[in-house]
């Protein structure tokens, strides 16, 4: 047991804590407000490795764990939670199930540009009747003998509009239930394959969420991923690992207003002294630091678990869990102790107010961790 | 071509702070970072080594064991060799004192074509070390470059010299020091494929006694010193400026001439 980081965890939070500051936080404000996809600094953090840390360096990683990967995530959400979303939706949901499952052939094709930020990755598994209950998936594809034939519509896609590379799941026999379900690589110029809607958010306003439209869209025959109906188990796999990166999200959406807060309880003075001087106000940050730790742990834990290749999907569900209602809480106080300015958009925490609440709610509502939880308890 | 880099872990000074008993800086839970003029001069060598990708980028310091953290940073940025000179025999060096530590280590780690070096690090502020190591080797310097260019045949070098009102531009030939400015670029970030490389055993870092570079003991080290720090203080703060507000140009000109009056000074 030891609660040190290693030194390559902790220069890799120095490293995103300063690339964080100096090239997202000043934009962080702007992207929001303009509902604008931070593209340019997509490139810097693929450019810096920042796109491929748990990935080994064989298929173009940086060669880290997903201690540092959950790292990286919570500083890049610490000053902007679209771009700490917009890094995990792309290594976890995209990148993690191509290396894990993927041929020899579909790694050396996708993954060294995925993980160099060349290219951007995305996960397609909710539909308008199905997300976290995926047997209900209406997605088809067809064998067509040379190829695959994709119909169906997938909605609520992080990365949707910028992504060019897609792990997309379809039923491919419907008869046998979520052992019909197959996986699928999509590269975006795929004939029949286009972009519809892009949603309008409460909060991550510069990620770009969209809907995807497969109209006889023609899939070649290698771009099956793993076996035909493995698409379940792939899915179930990858959202474990996803939590992950969700979890590390929220965490660093409550550290960013943590911090913002204890900087302003210093010199913001009230009845003759500073915020931080009242004891009923330095006990709701006692409470924030706490949950805020907490939350860490169960985080680490489970990045750590995975790194081992031990069962983590109980762990990765209630760090996420925890993580998620940590952000809220945290938020939530930190609007509160800003007074009328936290209710500003000068200021950031109505920003990090509306982004948290999304982390209760995909890659598995909380109440959906909670099943994934229970079922390893009662199992 | 070999580039030599002189750098030097210091504390971070937004944050430092001087004990008002002791006089002394209060290290105590005060990060450590790699020296920001040096951080420039390492960055001006490694695009050097982007443009020629054989050049080979070494980083040289000063100090107690934990500097070797700040060659670690240095090589995750894309440095390719680290050396700290670690003994107690050179602790307590002054500007003297300490370049005759380094151009010693430097003298021990053979060719080199070119040493860039801070102007000066954020702690002491001398901006002495690297002018006396260019010295004590034997070599052309140019301070303050602010800008920098170096022709194909790798001797050739034509930089600027910021001057107070302007600057120079100096054409020299290599070898030579050059100490760097933070106009000169901007450093660049560590990657996660550079820390993970400088985190693990296939890093290039030397760690070396004042005995590995066969340094005279004479010369390093405290009492060797012609220099010592007498006392540290925090200068008394300057009051806060008045500021004269008035209708007019004309009554403002005539409250500062009031003003200037009352303290005698016109």
């Amino acid at each position: 047991m030891n609660f040190q980081l290693t030194k390559e965890q902790e220069f890799v939070r120095k490293m995103v804590r300063e690339f964080a500051e100096t090239e997202v936080e000043p934009i962080a404000a702007d992207i929001d407000k303009e509902h604008r996809f931070p593209s340019e600094n997509v490139a810097k953090m693929g450019k810096l490795g920042l796109m491929g840390v748990p990935f080994p360096k064989e298929w173009g990683g940086a060669g880290s764990d997903h201690i540092a990967y959950a790292i990286t995530v919570e500083e890049l959400s610490r000053v902007c939670g679209t771009t700490g979303v917009i890094c995990s939706a792309h290594t976890s949901l995209c990148g993690w199930p191509i290396w894990h499952y993927g041929s020899d052939e579909q790694k050396k094709k996708y993954l060294p540009d995925l993980c160099k930020g060349v290219t951007l990755g995305a996960f397609g598994l909710t539909e308008p009747d199905a997300g976290s209950d995926a047997g209900a998936t209406q997605t088809k594809a067809v064998d067509m003998g040379d190829h695959w034939l994709l119909n169906g519509t997938k909605v609520f896609i992080t990365n949707g509009g910028y992504a060019d590379i897609f792990v997309v799941f379809a039923m491919t026999d419907k008869s046998a239930g979520t052992r019909g379900i197959s996986a699928f690589i999509i590269e975006k110029d795929f004939e029949g394959f286009s972009i519809g809607k892009t949603e309008d958010k409460m909060g991550i306003c510069g990620s770009s969420t969209t809907e995807l439209i497969f109209k006889d869209c023609v899939v070649p025959k290698e771009n099956l991923l793993g076996n035909p109906g493995q698409g379940f188990k792939i899915a179930l796999s990858t959202l474990d690992g996803g939590r992950i990166g969700i979890a590390s999200q929220a965490l660093g959406i409550a550290q960013g207003a943590f911090d913002v807060t204890v900087d302003y309880m210093k010199s913001r003075k009230q009845f003759g002294k500073p915020l931080s001087r009242m004891q009923a106000l330095q006990f709701d940050m006692a409470e924030m630091k706490t949950r805020i730790e907490a939350a860490r742990l169960l985080i680490y834990k489970a990045a750590d678990m995975k790194d081992r290749h031990l069962p983590y999907g109980q762990d990765s569900a209630m760090a996420k869990y925890f993580a998620a209602e940590t952000a809220m809480y945290v938020t939530t106080k930190a609007v509160q102790l800003h007074g009328g300015y936290g209710y500003m958009r000068d200021y950031p925490l109505e920003r990090m107010m509306r982004d948290a609440k999304i982390t209760e709610i995909y890659e598995g509502t909380t109440e959906v961790q909670k099943i994934v939880i229970a079922a390893s308890i009662f199992k | 071509m070999r580039i030599i880099v002189c750098a030097k872990q210091v504390p971070d000074t937004s944050e430092v702070k001087i004990d008002p008993v002791k006089k002394t800086i209060i290290r105590e839970g005060v990060p450590s970072i790699l020296n920001p003029d040096d951080a420039n001069a390492l960055e001006e060598a490694l695009k050097i080594k982007d443009q020629y990708p054989d050049t080979k980028v070494s980083v040289v310091t000063m100090g107690p064991p934990q500097a070797k953290d700040m060659l670690i940073e240095c090589i995750a940025m894309g440095a390719d060799e680290g050396v700290l000179l670690s003994d107690r025999a050179v602790g307590g060096s002054d500007t003297w004192s300490t370049s005759n530590a380094l151009a010693a280590t430097i003298r021990k780690m053979g060719h080199y074509d070119l040493i860039f070096a801070g102007r000066q690090a954020i702690d002491g502020d001398t901006a002495q070390v690297g002018p006396q190591i260019a010295e004590k080797l034997g070599l052309p310097q140019v301070t303050y470059v602010m800008e920098f260019a170096i022709d194909p045949n790798m001797e050739d070098i034509t930089v600027k010299r910021q001057l107070e009102d302007g600057y120079e531009e100096i054409k020299i030939k290599a070898p030579c020091m050059l100490t760097a400015i933070k106009e000169l670029n901007t450093p660049r970030y560590m990657t996660v494929d550079g820390i993970v490389h400088a985190c693990s055993p296939e890093a290039d870092i030397k760690v070396w006694n004042a005995k590995d570079v066969a340094v005279d003991l004479n010369t390093v080290g405290l009492d060797a010193s012609p220099t010592n720090v007498y006392r540290s203080f925090t200068p008394a703060p300057k009051p806060p400026g008045i500021k004269l507000e008035a209708d007019g140009e004309k009554e403002q000109a005539k409250l500062l001439l009031l003003k200037l009056k009352e303290k005698h000074a016109i």
